[in-house]
């Protein structure tokens, strides 16, 4: 073993979006940051992948629509390197006869949408980015403690409770209504359209181990909803792929005096009882500081990095009954040209398509992950990045990648068996769609929750490094005792998805690590 | 005498009540004691509404809708004196699971064979229990001493408000940092995942989510069905949290003391009486005209029915505000459950059970994995009855020899789950027959000699609960108990303290706070808020605190 | 029926024996089991412990076994205590704490062997020990059932145990452990016990339970050996100044008030607490306790007069500022003492508080102010109880 000679304030685990940011911010309050990440390229689930010769896709998140604008600024990232090749995007809903729903910012069109749809659509869509904004100014801060308050967590606190008065007597009581039920009874209660709930219910359940009709599935709505608070008005497509929007985080990281040093695993956190000493690298290297700050999941932190046995009995219980299940697989096709899709205009290939009839069918193919069974009939959310951005596939080719829901983590007949059928019914899902797609597959890939999990080292394979339900958000996120992004162990702080607000690529949780620990100071 | 009976028609009260449930007749009750001449209005030609007894076979009385009580609120039942008038609760304890490999899963009503039961299929799970019983009883503690108050109106700025606000955040700023977090954990988790975290025995996880998942449109993985268990936890028998017991005489008596009580202070009540409209005018409720056209006046007016058939059914439009109209349409009722009484020849078997065993006394349920469980509720999704039912059973005539003859037995059978409609249809007589035989065909698979002894069954889907006792969708609380229908948001926010949206018009049905099974304190509550209003001295008790 | 679910309580494997000689038939109700209340008469009971030798069943106490190359590591993170100081064949007294630092039970750590232990509780904790083994190699198996065991306390338990063949036995330190052959099996011989006295307790498997019974009284004949019940013990407990779990405090994990647990500290147990070693449960929260203070504090009382001040408040002039939980008139000591809790302000040595006591004579209540002084350590602690070689009588 040999001790590194370079003394460092602080060590991020992992240069996912999040730690990068949280180096980031450390770096420009003066701390000497090291950043070390187990994979090749930063950027963690914001990673470009080259499936076959010459495609290449976003290999986990594949839009990129709430990345936070003050993050975006204060790092400057358009100007080390990051490049929107398309912003705005709609959304349109699928139908197999041609028959779409254009879902924009603020408005819906649709031959089979009748006008009380569209005049009810305004009206939600106005009281959603009410809520959407609310949640949004206790994002930007630490989940306040409840009852051991200081300073800080009163004024997050009244500011919440400012936000609610200001919402008006009426949307406040909507409001408490609504955050904990299930999207569908509020579809139900707005919309007739079928094809329209189910473009809508969507955005509540993606990436969860719920269904349309989950209590808790408004919450992931407006969860997702937070972009158009941050200025999207719809998703928007990088150029070179998610993958380079890590490597601007990156490198503005860099220019900010972070030093990165990728292909280094971490094996373990060094502790001195409970007192975190630095980390020690798979080959092992030991490196010191006296913070070290994981962008790892909540249970890689405190079961592989740490390990259970050196922290108290209760917290572990605590991790490892943190739920992060992920159902969401990936499908990346390598097209010879760009398909057909039945009444859809080249132009409109390049929005997000959804695959999603009804919202009686995504809960039917959420029936099936409850028991441990993928989708006979999957939700999906498409996007053809290639038709922005042409560096991606040798010329005239396309790329195609879907979020495919649902395909749990732990699949009962298990992956090795189950992967190839599922990916041909995926396949034959968008068929559907797109006739004689088939015919122009080049090569193609699933990669499973399982997949993205190895990938990705996050546990379960879930996105949000653990479900965004209420009973996950704000003071229980990621636990009870550990939500203010200290933890438990003197030194050790999360910055990763699994904390405070969440996951997507929003950068907040990363941001708002590193504003505490500056907070703290010397107490850090 | 023509004169006498017009003088009676047009005779007005001080309040009218409308629907003799449980909650209608300790509202009416309270208002009576207060020195106010009260009429409750019945649509039935018996009283009671869910809370009664029937004898639908000769020499056997039904409980056929609640069945077992342990909600009735210790202060209500002495303070309208309700053993003076013949209640009689006995307590039972206990409950079994039937395993479909033969195997049983034995909830003992005795601490240490309970204790043995669950090491049997896990030691840590029956040491977990231990932990598991603590938790819920926090949050039942937290929950009960609001039973008898008035929810206080979050948004509103009035000293009351404010002061039952502060009530409500001193009780939950007790629990201390990480025990909030861990009750707004319970209060937004699924009764399932809240189970995984003490549990690793399928069998006693479907056990215990039986109570998250009776009378609710909601899977035992779907968020919010924590809170539904506790409504089944948070009752007692003499003190004892916790506790179920029978009412001698089966519920029909709670609702028959609960008259008399009313009775003896001066109260009317006419059955037959079928409400059509409650008549407002200038913003003012000033009576009700029953569905014959018949019309009594009162300048209160307290609806006993659910929000549904309050806003939408006996009252115009034309006389609500909007909002309450919308709200009122989003209230959340869906049935979700059926009931099968059933008269027995004899005491049915049971597979693996000896005939003595203690558990024959206690709730029997049928369904030994989430799995099952969960897949029950997929069925209710898909609009029709669960192929694989959740039951809960019980033969109250071995404790309570008034329910049939000796020797012969009553069974009250409660399925989960039924919905309200049939493939988008209503339910035929067909339908009814047909999930009646599954349920059966179900119950025989546990006990084989069930099918003989049967004498008479009674099948009742949402549409007949719906239909007879005027329960909307055939929902047996009122209204969904999950959070957004709960405490102020119950029935709807904004309208939680049990006033309607015109001067004099009130609600006191489970569909208000603190909602349903046969608490009465819903009644009591309302009666409370109406005195308050007409300045009159308040005749409800105040809740005993817990120690 | 099954066979465990047939009776409400089992009977341990000396139950016939223990039926037999319960000429009283009063029976109390111990984690399953049937267990004598007494057997004849309590003064009597307690003095065979004080005067000669008194056996008590001790079989229904939760009796963990931890095995595997981390049960050493493992008990370091679950107790407070510095395991490792304990030697292979030494037991040692220990209590468990939860994250918050309150405590969970108390009980005897046995350490039969590298990384091979018993754990005696008085709380059922499988649940909590199986929390408590994520990320260590370790195996732990309830054997409450699996061994049986009987106290035999008092000035004589080392003659009777000499007459009984175990040659040596005089030179087994307190908290030592041996094991001798016996009818075919291995008997295990450890110098603890609840008493405050000079006693033993024997550990062997159930099919033996009978003779060691039978064997035991044959060889105590002549040294005064009686059975005792609970009631006794109780007594003996009290004037040894031993806590009972469940009475004088309330396992963290049972309780459903804020506020109910105790942390070490506030049990006077606060020489049980390691901070130079590892972590474990409780670390954080009583080093913050310590830094900041508790809010309890555990005295023993001398209570003046002869009436024992059970469940009496306890006040500094009018104010109340504790509650006792176990009293009794010490008849050995003749002292008159109660275990109390008060407010961490008050209670130091040498303070004088009252205790407020209410008695009943001829359905006649009385009250008493009676005034106390708290005391240091307890009022019974004969030499002979640690004395090595130990004494006949």
């Amino acid at each position: 073993m040999t001790d590194s000679q370079s003394n460092y304030d602080v060590i991020v685990v992992g240069a996912g979006h999040n730690g990068l940011i949280c180096a980031s911010y450390l770096a420009r309050a003066g701390r000497k940051v090291l950043v070390v990440e187990v994979n090749s390229a930063p950027g963690g689930a914001a990673a470009t992948r080259e499936f076959s010769k010459g495609f290449s896709v976003s290999a986990c998140a594949h839009w990129l629509y709430q990345l936070n604008p003050k993050v975006l600024k204060n790092l400057a990232l358009e100007s080390h390197g990051l490049e929107f090749v398309a912003r705005d995007l709609d959304t349109i809903a699928l139908a197999k006869d041609g028959n779409h729903i254009v879902l924009s910012s603020d408005s819906i069109e649709g031959e089979s949408l009748t006008d009380s749809d569209k005049l009810a659509y305004q009206r939600f869509n106005q009281q959603m980015l009410k809520f959407s904004k609310l949640l949004a100014s206790a994002f930007e801060r630490r989940a306040p403690k409840l009852l051991d308050r200081n300073f800080t967590d009163l004024a997050t606190l009244a500011k919440l409770g400012f936000g609610m008065k200001m919402l008006g007597r009426e949307d406040m009581r909507d409001f408490i209504r609504l955050v904990l039920i299930n999207i569908y009874d509020v579809m139900e209660e707005n919309f007739d359209n079928e094809l329209l709930k189910a473009a809508i219910s969507i955005d509540g359940v993606l990436g969860s181990h719920m269904g349309p009709r989950s209590p808790n599935t408004v919450f992931g709505y407006l969860y997702r909803r937070l972009g158009d608070v941050y200025g999207y008005k719809g998703p928007a497509v990088i150029k070179g792929g998610m993958g380079a929007l890590g490597e601007a985080i990156a490198a503005s990281a860099q220019s900010s005096g972070v030093e990165l040093r990728t292909d280094a695993a971490v094996a373990k956190i060094n502790l001195d009882v409970n007192k975190v000493t630095g980390v020690t690298l798979v080959g092992g290297e030991v490196i010191d500081a006296d913070l070290v700050v994981s962008n790892a999941d909540p249970k890689t932190t405190f079961e592989k990095l740490i390990g259970f046995r050196n922290i108290e009995t209760g917290v572990a219980r605590r991790v490892s009954n943190i739920r992060s299940r992920g159902n969401a697989a990936k499908l990346h096709l390598a097209l010879k040209r760009l398909p057909d899709f039945t009444g859809l205009s080249d132009a409109q290939k390049g929005q997000r398509l959804i695959i999603a009839p009804t919202m009686n069918y995504i809960e039917l193919a959420f029936n099936a992950a409850k028991y441990g069974e993928y989708s006979e009939q999957p939700a999906l959310d498409i996007s053809i990045a290639s038709l922005h951005d042409d560096s991606l596939v040798p010329a005239g080719s396309q790329v195609l990648s879907a979020i495919v829901q649902y395909a749990p983590h732990d699949l009962k007949q298990g992956w090795e068996v189950a992967k190839e059928p599922f990916k041909n019914l995926v396949i034959d899902c968008i068929a559907q769609y797109a006739p004689g797609i088939k015919e122009l597959i080049v090569s193609s890939e699933l990669l499973t929750p399982q997949d993205l999990a190895s990938e990705f080292h996050m546990t379960g394979g879930h996105w949000h490094h653990g479900e965004l339900s209420v009973d996950q958000v704000m003071m229980m996120r990621p636990f009870p005792g550990a939500s203010q992004y200290g933890t438990s162990v003197e030194g050790l702080y999360l910055c990763g998805a699994g904390a405070h607000p969440g996951g997507g690529v929003m950068g907040l949780a990363g941001r708002n690590a590193a504003t505490e620990i500056i907070k703290r100071g010397d107490a850090a | 005498m023509h004169g006498v009976q017009r003088m009676d028609v047009t005779k007005k009260y001080d309040a009218i009540v409308i629907g003799a449930g449980h909650n209608g007749l300790t509202n009416a009750a309270y208002l009576a004691k207060a020195g106010l001449e009260v009429l409750v209005l019945e649509k039935n030609s018996y009283i009671g509404g869910a809370t009664v007894s029937r004898e639908l076979h000769k020499d056997w009385k039904y409980s056929n809708c609640s069945y077992v009580c342990s909600l009735l609120r210790p202060e209500i039942t002495r303070d309208l004196e309700l053993p003076r008038h013949g209640l009689q609760v006995v307590p039972y304890g206990g409950s079994v699971t039937f395993c479909q490999n033969g195997d049983y899963f034995g909830d003992y009503p005795d601490h240490e064979r309970q204790y043995r039961e669950i090491a049997r299929h896990s030691l840590r799970d029956a040491n977990a229990y231990e932990r598991y019983s603590a938790d819920v009883m926090k949050q039942t503690r937290l929950i009960r001493p609001f039973l008898m108050r008035t929810p206080p109106d979050p948004t509103s700025l009035r000293p009351r408000d404010i002061k039952e606000m502060l009530v409500l955040g001193k009780a939950f700023a007790e629990m201390g940092e990480e025990g909030l977090a861990d009750t707004l954990r319970f209060w937004t988790m699924s009764i399932g995942e809240y189970l995984d975290e003490y549990f690793e025995t399928d069998v006693l996880k479907a056990h215990l989510a039986g109570s998250g998942i009776i009378g609710t449109a909601l899977g035992v993985y779907s968020p919010g069905t924590a809170y539904v268990l506790l409504h089944h936890y948070m009752g007692d028998v003499d003190g004892t949290v916790g506790a179920w017991g029978f009412a001698r005489g089966g519920m029909g008596a709670v609702a028959d003391v609960l008259a008399a009580s009313f009775q003896s202070f001066g109260g009317e009540i006419k059955n037959d009486a079928e409400v059509g409209k409650i008549l407002v005018k200038n913003g003012k409720a000033r009576g009700v005209a029953l569905a014959n056209g018949d019309e009594y006046y009162a300048d209160t007016v307290v609806s006993n029915l659910d929000p549904k058939r309050t806003f939408l059914k006996i009252m115009d439009e034309k006389d609500l505000p909007e909002d309450i109209v919308r709200k009122a349409r989003n209230f959340k009722i869906r049935g979700s459950s059926g009931k099968l009484n059933i008269a027995l020849d004899g005491l049915p078997t049971f597979t693996g059970i000896p005939k003595n065993s203690p558990l024959l006394h206690t709730d029997m349920h049928i369904l030994d994995s989430m799995e099952r469980m969960e897949k029950a509720y997929d069925d209710w999704k898909a609009e029709t009855w669960s192929k694989d039912p959740y039951v809960d059973m019980l033969i109250p005539t071995q404790i309570d020899p008034t329910m049939a003859p000796p020797g012969k037995h009553m069974m009250t059978v409660f399925v989960q789950y039924a919905p309200p409609r049939i493939d988008g249809a209503e339910w035929t007589d067909a339908d009814r027959d047909r999930f009646g035989k599954n349920v059966i065909d179900q119950i025989a698979k546990y006990s084989p000699d069930f099918k003989d002894l049967i004498l008479h069954c009674e099948v009742r889907t949402p549409r007949e609960i719906e239909d007879e006792v005027g329960l909307t969708e055939g929902n047996i609380f009122m209204g969904e108990l999950t959070f957004d229908q709960l405490l102020f948001n119950r029935p709807f926010p904004g309208y939680a303290q049990y006033r309607g949206p015109v001067k004099g018009m009130y609600m006191c049905g489970s569909g208000t706070h603190p909602g349903g099974g046969v608490m009465a304190a819903p009644g009591a509550n309302a009666a409370r808020e109406i005195l308050l209003d007409l300045k009159l001295r308040n005749t409800v008790p105040a809740g005993y605190a817990d120690d | 029926m099954r066979p465990h679910d047939e009776t409400m309580l089992l009977q341990t494997p000396f139950h016939a024996r223990i039926a037999k000689a319960c000429e009283l038939n009063q029976w109390d109700e111990w984690k399953g089991y049937t267990t004598p209340h007494a057997y004849t008469e309590v003064e009597q009971e307690y003095f065979a412990i004080r005067n000669s030798s008194g056996v008590f069943d001790l079989t229904p106490m939760m009796k963990y076994r931890i095995t595997g190359p981390d049960a050493e590591a493992f008990l370091n993170r679950l107790l407070t205590r510095d395991i490792r100081k304990v030697k292979v064949g030494r037991v040692a007294y220990a209590v468990w704490c939860d994250d918050g630092g309150q405590v969970m039970d108390d009980g005897t750590v046995f350490h039969l062997g590298r990384n091979d232990y018993r754990l005696c509780a008085y709380s059922r904790m499988m649940d909590w020990m199986q929390w408590s083994a994520m990320g260590f190699d370790v195996t732990i198996v309830d054997e409450t059932a699996a061994v049986a065991a009987l106290a035999i306390q008092g000035p004589t338990s080392c003659a009777i145990l000499k007459a009984m063949g175990f040659e040596g036995i005089e030179s087994l330190k307190p908290f030592g452990i041996r094991t001798f052959a016996f009818d075919g099996v291995i008997l295990m011989v450890s110098r603890t016990g609840f008493t405050g006295d000079l006693g033993y307790e024997l550990w062997i498997e159930p099919d033996k339970a009978e003779s060691l019974w039978d064997k035991l009284f044959a060889a105590g004949k002549n040294f005064g050996i009686k059975p005792i019940g609970g009631a006794a013990l109780e007594l003996a407990r009290i004037e040894a100044g031993f806590l009972q779990a469940g009475t004088d405090f309330v396992p963290a994990e049972e309780t459903v008030r804020m506020g109910r647990s105790r942390s070490p500290f506030e049990l006077g147990l606060g020489w049980l607490v390691s901070f130079d070693k590892p972590i474990f449960n409780g670390r954080r929260a009583l080093l913050e306790e310590k830094k900041n203070g508790s809010r309890y504090r555990f005295v023993y009382l001398d209570v003046e007069g002869n009436k024992p001040a059970e469940h009496s408040f306890i006040l500094k002039g009018n104010k109340v500022v504790g509650t006792v939980t176990s009293a009794a008139w010490c008849p050995t000591a003749k002292s008159n003492i109660a275990f109390a809790q008060v407010e961490a302000r008050y209670g130091k040595p040498g303070e004088k508080l009252i205790a407020e006591v209410y008695y009943q004579r001829e359905l006649q209540w009385s009250r008493v102010l009676a005034k106390c002084t708290v005391i240091e350590s307890t009022v019974f602690n004969p030499p002979r109880r640690r004395q090595t070689p130990a004494a006949d009588y």
